[in-house]
């Protein structure tokens, strides 16, 4: 399972916050701080594992992450977890922002955060792995997207002929 | 109506979207939280309008704010009232808002069941899509219990996304609600062979975080994954599977050995990481749960650590990380494969990443021994010097305390050593662990006899020099140790060299400045020293000297007095009472020493932590029964407590022996004239007070005989560790010392030993030279030291044996503890699921939304009948399943390795309950799986006369070869394998069970055995999974098999090879041994069936020197196995026979006496078809082909007679299938 999905750039501002396990606000924002400096303190060059221990769970959770340009993805998960496995879902959900926001960058997730959430939601539900395949999580949204343009388009319609 | 619409619609174009949202803070960045709460009002005015528009974009803000940590709940309503919005891009921010904050305690989430449920069954997948998103976040338990019928008939859905989603989604549900488990849990098996990839890997997903608490329930799965993972190409399922296999092994050994094999040619053949590492995992996770005798057992090991080790040495950090970690894991069973590897490990310790230091700190945990330990030690001691950082510096800390203690200090041949160790460790700076240190110190002082006096020196020293330790590291714990140092002084004061000094040591004013807790020690524990000086001074017949201490204590005691602390100033006003008191009678001249001394009389004995829990209850006694009336309700609340406490104090005094009782009265007794001592007004003739009970947390009891005491035997050890003798600090010197007593002892025991071998060599001339000469030095031969008593841990006589101390009652998981394959009783019904089928037609939905339109009304009542069917066909799939049974499974399909009836186990079990007999806990448990074994033997037995009778119709269908083999080869697990009747299918007679691979060509050397499988990933390929059984008592090796391609079909060889060349088989086989291979073929055309010939080579290797051997075959495609097992529901199944392209033919087949339940899971297992529907003898099937045809049958039964008619895509394949079919039939 994997209880926590977090996104934050290299100043530790969060971008994406999802939890998969209740936790009130100011400890969520405790939890990404901790993992902020968890993570910032390590090298590039130095594995991509933490034992996050105290932070969330338990002994039984892992720190996840990696770290692109100016945002570090981290996931917090439990031992019924492949650890490189969740290295390439990290990589798929990237590749797949990277497709549906064209060149993705930092601020794309800034302006965005409902799409990053939907998107990551065609990707891991509820805490697990719903779709690896980065082609089929790309039809869904793009499909997701027609189908809102579509509700959207007579109401714009219905205003300009206003 | 409409102009306020477009007024909110203009309104709408002047507020704030997310997007301005998020530039203004970012414009704000001095006022940021002023803004945000500006803009909280704004969203708040919104959220007051009727405009759905705005009221969504107030929420899509919402959700932004929540992220950056503010509270939102407040806004729940209106996040509900978004998401029953009927558009979806209104509905999809609502439920993100509302998977983002809602939780169980949301009491709003209870308006939210029926507007789920409709979007549930909302016509548009992304509707549903959505829900399911947002309900798998904030499911309830009410949700769950309401929603779980309407999901479970979504993992049917036509659409796979949803399929999908509700299958994931149900994992959350059985957390939530465990009843639902047992009635869902059909369907989501049914979902592992779904056709789509991602519903099939959302199911193993699943159930692969079930079976992970749970794995006993799963068992019976293990058939079906293990299909999975042979035929599945997704590396994600694969993972899971090979992960779930790891948690399943422990608990099936047969299973393991099953694994091994393919696991290890996944091993050898992946090139993804991911894979091999989990198969790796797997594998260690077999060979524990084989433990041994398993003849290649050491290979595969080999084959692990091997793979471990190319991970550890890689560049890339991630993979040196898990390779540790995996590590670690053989290490527990297998120390000495690791143990090779330890220049490896010690090396990842100097690492610059922290995660790879701590692994393999881990490591070293398991690969100390006598011999290395010191070594190992001074490494780590080296480590915390360089250490940066507190957390890893701890964390050194405490793995050196963990490697030295571990298993009773086995390790420790030199405790002087150990302890000035953990001297050395009280001078870190800023550690959090002083309290662990101080517990080592005491433990070691307690429990090792030999060595309090050495003990006692240290802490006298540590005492002495309190001051370095408490003023500049007061406030991280490390004075904890002082606590330690204390009592020991004290409780051991008679190995003391000069009290005196320690004395003073003790009553400085700086002790004051110390944690009241250890202050408190500090004042027991002078007197303590303060009578034993007194007796020594007695002794010595030095009145004034006596005297002098007693003043020195009247001066320095009221400082304690004095103290905040309640604990301290009682005791130090008590003694310094008592204190006084002695003065008087040193005044008078009467001596007091034995008098005072008597107070700490009596030896410590160290207590198990969990003796008090074992302690058994004795007979009559009920713990719950009430001793006092319980008090009425008159009474007042707070005289309550009281009534408890007593209760309490009841309980304890009946838990005793009776001769504890008698101990406790006398204590009692004791106490009471000790206060009377203290008592200044209290005149008595001659005090006999005994000790109080001591706070250590250890002792719990005082005992006069010490019980018995373990020797450790004495021998020698060469340290390769190069020493430096300048200015090394204290432990370095005890390790140069224990090195030159090794080596001094090494020396006399070669010289007994040499000794005895001339005596040797006169008897038997030289004859055992090179044997003897060789000083083998194995851990057993170190000698500690001094004479070590470790004195063990007392228990309570008759201990209750109980594994529960460490359950947690409160584990949410344990509530999915269910047993899965009883049938479904009625009452287990999913509650919706009952009131639907009700026959009166007001459905719930009708109730709860009492507008609803009649065409609304038909489609459910298809879906109802549709349901309903399903639940027949699963009823009959279960039946058919029947064969599927585990031990079936385990014994029939030829394993690769030759797997022993599960006899040997139970042996092995046995036995092992005869070696442990006084380890009673461990010798139950054992049994009772013993018992269990036994069960399960009995059980097939009963059912065997019944087995013999269908043995003769099984007779006929089984290819002779094969049942040859499983005859030959383990009668008893077939003879298991006809148990399985589950209740409630007993009229039934339960199929034969049946073997789909088939003999391919035999001779003295080897027999092969194949099966096709096609998988529907792959639109024009198969697998041939061959058997490759060694027949002979040579040893096969260099096997090769090829094939001579067809223009239709061809072999897959590896890169750059020729289609002349032969794939080798990637194992060898050992005589007896047989294994499996697989081998890809790429197939244009899948209409016709076709032949292949082909050859298999080896080299024969046996005494007498090596032979080349052939063996010709030839492969049979047939057109059953280009079909792929595919279930269809009954609608899709009409709509595909009514669409007509499907072309048509027809067989019949007479003189069929096999029961029509049993011809279909014939038809079923060698031609792989599903059943769709089943009316009395009649039934629908059907099936696809890997390159997309579908196939529908027909099939009917008469009297004598079966008559099947096919329906097609391509006439040619079905008429091919029904000439396949016709065989199969005339054989029944």
């Amino acid at each position: 399972m994997i209880q926590a999905i977090l996104v934050f750039n290299n100043h530790g501002k969060p971008r994406l916050v999802r939890f998969y396990q209740r936790f009130p606000e100011e400890i969520q924002q405790q939890i990404v701080r901790e993992t902020f400096h968890l993570v910032l303190k390590r090298d590039d060059n130095i594995c991509n594992f933490l034992e996050g221990g105290s932070l969330i769970g338990g002994s039984d959770y892992k720190l996840i992450y990696r770290h692109y340009a100016t945002l570090y993805f981290v996931f917090c998960v439990d031992s019924s977890e492949s650890e490189l496995g969740i290295l390439d879902l990290i990589q798929v959900f990237v590749e797949t922002l990277d497709k549906c926001f064209e060149n993705v960058c930092e601020l794309d997730l800034i302006f965005h955060m409902d799409k990053v959430h939907y998107i990551l939601q065609e990707v891991v539900m509820g805490g697990m792995v719903l779709e690896t395949n980065m082609n089929e999580i790309v039809a869904q949204m793009e499909a997701q997207n027609r189908l809102e343009k579509s509700e959207n388009f007579p109401m714009t319609l219905h205003l300009s002929t206003r | 109506m409409a102009l306020k619409m477009v007024k909110g619609s203009i309104d709408r174009m002047f507020d704030k979207n997310l997007q301005d949202l998020v530039r203004g803070i970012r414009n704000h960045k001095e006022d940021e939280a002023k803004y945000i709460s500006q803009c909280i009002d704004e969203i708040k005015q919104e959220l007051k309008q009727d405009n759905i528009a705005v009221k969504a974009n107030a929420v899509c803000k919402l959700t932004y704010l929540q992220m950056l940590g503010y509270d939102i709940s407040w806004a729940a309503f209106n996040i509900i009232e978004v998401m029953s919005a009927s558009k979806f891009t209104f509905k999809r921010i609502g439920y993100l808002a509302a998977s983002q904050c809602f939780h169980e305690g949301t009491d709003v989430i209870m308006l939210t069941t029926n507007q789920i449920r409709k979007d549930l069954s909302s016509p548009s997948q992304y509707d549903t899509g959505v829900a399911l998103t947002g309900l798998s976040c904030f499911v309830t338990p009410d949700l769950a219990r309401d929603l779980a019928n309407d999901i479970m008939t979504l993992m049917s859905h036509t659409k796979p996304y949803i399929r999908k989603k509700a299958v994931l989604i149900m994992y959350k549900v059985f957390l939530k609600y465990p009843e639902s488990l047992r009635p869902a849990f059909p369907r989501l098996k049914e979902k592992l062979e779904d056709p789509d990839p991602g519903v099939q890997s959302a199911a193993v997903n699943v159930i692969c975080e079930l079976a992970r608490r749970n794995p006993k329930n799963y068992l019976s799965l293990a058939p079906l994954f293990f299909k999975l993972m042979t035929s599945s190409t997704n590396n994600w399922v694969l993972i899971k599977i090979i992960k779930l296999f790891g948690a399943l092994t422990p608990l099936e050994p047969r299973l393991g050995k099953k694994l091994i094999e393919p696991l290890t040619n996944l091993i050898h053949s992946t090139s993804a990481m991911s894979l091999l590492y989990e198969c790796v995992n797997t594998v260690i996770a077999v060979l524990i749960s084989l433990s041994s005798g398993m003849p290649n057992h050491s290979a595969s090991i080999q084959l692990c650590v091997q793979k471990l080790r190319i991970l550890i040495e890689d560049s890339d950090q991630n993979l040196k990380y898990l390779g540790l970690l995996a590590m670690s894991k053989i290490l527990r069973t297998h120390p000495k494969s690791v143990q090779s590897h330890k220049d490896l490990i010690l090396q990842c310790l100097d690492d610059k990443d922290e995660s790879i230091r701590l692994r393999a700190l881990d490591l070293l945990y398991g690969m100390v021994s006598k011999k290395n330990l010191m070594e190992i030690v001074k490494r780590l001691m080296t480590h915390v010097d360089k250490a940066e950082g507190t957390t890893y510096r701890d964390e050194l800390l405490t793995k050196i305390i963990d490697i030295c203690s571990q298993s009773n200090y086995q390790y420790i041949t030199n405790f002087e050593w150990y302890i000035s160790i953990l001297v050395e460790l009280t001078r870190l700076e800023g550690t959090r662990h002083g309290h662990l240190i101080a517990a080592q110190m005491l433990d070691v002082a307690i429990r090792v006899k030999a060595i309090r006096k050495f003990a006692v020196s240290q802490m006298s020293m540590l005492l002495d020099s309190a001051h370095l330790v408490a003023s500049s590291t007061q406030r991280n714990g490390i004075c904890e140790v002082l606590y330690a140092a204390a009592w020991i002084c004290g409780e051991f004061s008679e190995h003391l060299q000069e009290p005196h000094q320690t004395l003073e040591a003790m009553l400085r004013p700086k002790v004051t400045t110390l944690p009241g807790h250890i202050q408190a020690v500090y004042v027991q524990n002078v007197v303590k020293l303060y009578a034993s000086i007194l007796q020594q001074q007695e002794q010595a017949a030095e009145p004034e000297a006596a005297q002098e201490v007693t003043q020195l204590m009247v001066e320095r005691l009221p400082q304690f007095v004095q103290s905040a602390d309640l604990e301290v100033q009682e005791r130090a006003s008590c003694i310094l009472q008592l204190v006084k008191h002695v003065q008087k009678l040193q005044g008078k001249g009467v001596p007091v020493a034995e008098e005072v001394s008597a107070l700490f009389a009596g030896e410590l004995n160290p207590v198990a932590p969990k003796a008090q829990k074992k302690v058994p209850v004795p007979e009559g006694l009920d713990l719950d029964a009430w001793i006092n009336e319980p008090p009425s309700d008159s009474e007042s609340e707070d005289e309550k407590p009281k009534a408890i406490f007593h209760d309490e104090e009841q309980r304890q005094a009946r838990h005793r022996q009776p001769e504890v009782d008698e101990e406790e009265l006398a204590r009692r007794r004791e106490a009471r004239k000790q206060e009377q001592a203290n008592n200044p007004f209290y005149i008595k003739s001659s005090p006999s007070p005994q000790k109080a009970p001591v706070t250590a947390a250890l002792l719990s009891q005082r005992y006069q005989d010490a019980p018995g005491v373990e020797h450790i035997p004495v021998v020698q050890i060469d340290l390769s560790v190069p020493l430096k003798v300048p200015g090394m600090p204290m432990s370095d010197q005890y390790v140069k010392l224990e090195e030159e007593r090794r080596h001094r002892q090494r020396l006399e025991k070669d010289k007994k030993k040499r000794r005895k071998k001339k005596e040797k060599e006169k008897d038997k001339k030289g004859k055992h030279r090179r044997h003897s000469s060789l000083p083998t030095e194995s851990d057993e031969d170190i000698a500690p030291a001094q004479q070590v008593d470790i004195v063990t841990e007392e228990m309570p006589e008759n201990a209750l044996p109980s594994d529960e101390d460490d359950k947690d009652p409160n584990d949410p998981y344990r509530a999915l503890d269910i047993d899965l394959d009883k049938p479904l009783a009625d009452s287990e019904k999913l509650p919706i699921q009952k009131h639907r089928n009700a026959e009166t037609p007001k459905s719930p939905e009708k109730e709860d939304v009492p507008v609803v339109e009649k065409k609304s009304k038909k489609p459910k009542k298809k879906e109802k009948k549709h349901k309903e069917k399903e639940r027949e066909k699963e009823k009959k799939e279960e039946k058919e399943k029947k064969a599927e049974d585990l031990d079936f499974w385990l014994s029939t399909t030829p394993p690769p390795a030759t797997a022993p009836a599960p006899i040997p186990s139970t042996e092995e079990l046995a036995v092992n309950a005869v070696t442990a007999p006084d380890n009673t806990c461990e010798g139950l448990r054992r049994e009772e799986a013993e018992d269990e074994n036994d069960e399960a033997e009995q059980d097939p037995e009963r059912k065997s006369s019944r087995h013999k009778k269908k043995k003769h119709k099984k007779e006929k269908e089984e290819r002779t070869k094969d049942k040859k083999k499983v005859k030959k080869k383990q009668p008893e697990p077939e003879e298991e394998a006809a148990g399985p009747v589950e209740n409630g299918a007993a009229e039934e007679e339960p199929a034969p069970p049946m073997s789909s691979y088939c003999l391919l060509a035999e001779n003295s050397y080897i027999k092969m055995t194949y099966d096709i499988q096609a998988s529907l990933q792959k639109d024009s390929q198969v697998t041939v999974s061959v058997i490759l059984e060694n027949q002979s008592s040579s040893f096969l090796k260099n096997m090769e098999l090829n094939v001579l391609d067809s223009l239709n079909a061809k072999m897959a060889r590896p890169e750059g090879s020729s289609v002349h060349d032969g794939v080798p088989v990637p194992f060898q086989l050992p005589p007896g041994v047989s294994n499996e291979a697989q081998f890809v073929f790429t197939i244009q055309s899948i209409i016709m069936a076709q032949k292949l010939k082909g050859t298999l080579s080896f080299i024969a290797k046996d005494a007498d020197g090596a032979t080349h051997e052939k063996l010709d075959f030839r492969l049979h495609f047939s057109c059953s196995s280009y079909l792929v097992t595919t279930p269809c529901y009954s609608d899709a199944f009409a709509k595909l026979l009514e669409s007509g392209d499907l072309s048509m033919s027809s067989i019949k087949v007479d003189g069929i006496s096999m029961s029509f339940q049993n011809l279909l899971a014939k038809i079923c297992f060698h031609h792989h078809f599903s059943v769709v529907e089943r009316v009395d003898s009649c039934a629908s099937m059907y099936s696809r082909s890997i390159q997309g045809h579908h196939v529908c049958l027909l099939v009917k039964k008469g009297e004598h007679s079966v008559s099947v008619d096919g329906k097609c895509s391509d006439s040619t394949l079905l008429s091919n299938l029904l000439e396949e079919m016709k065989a199969t039939l005339a054989q029944c």
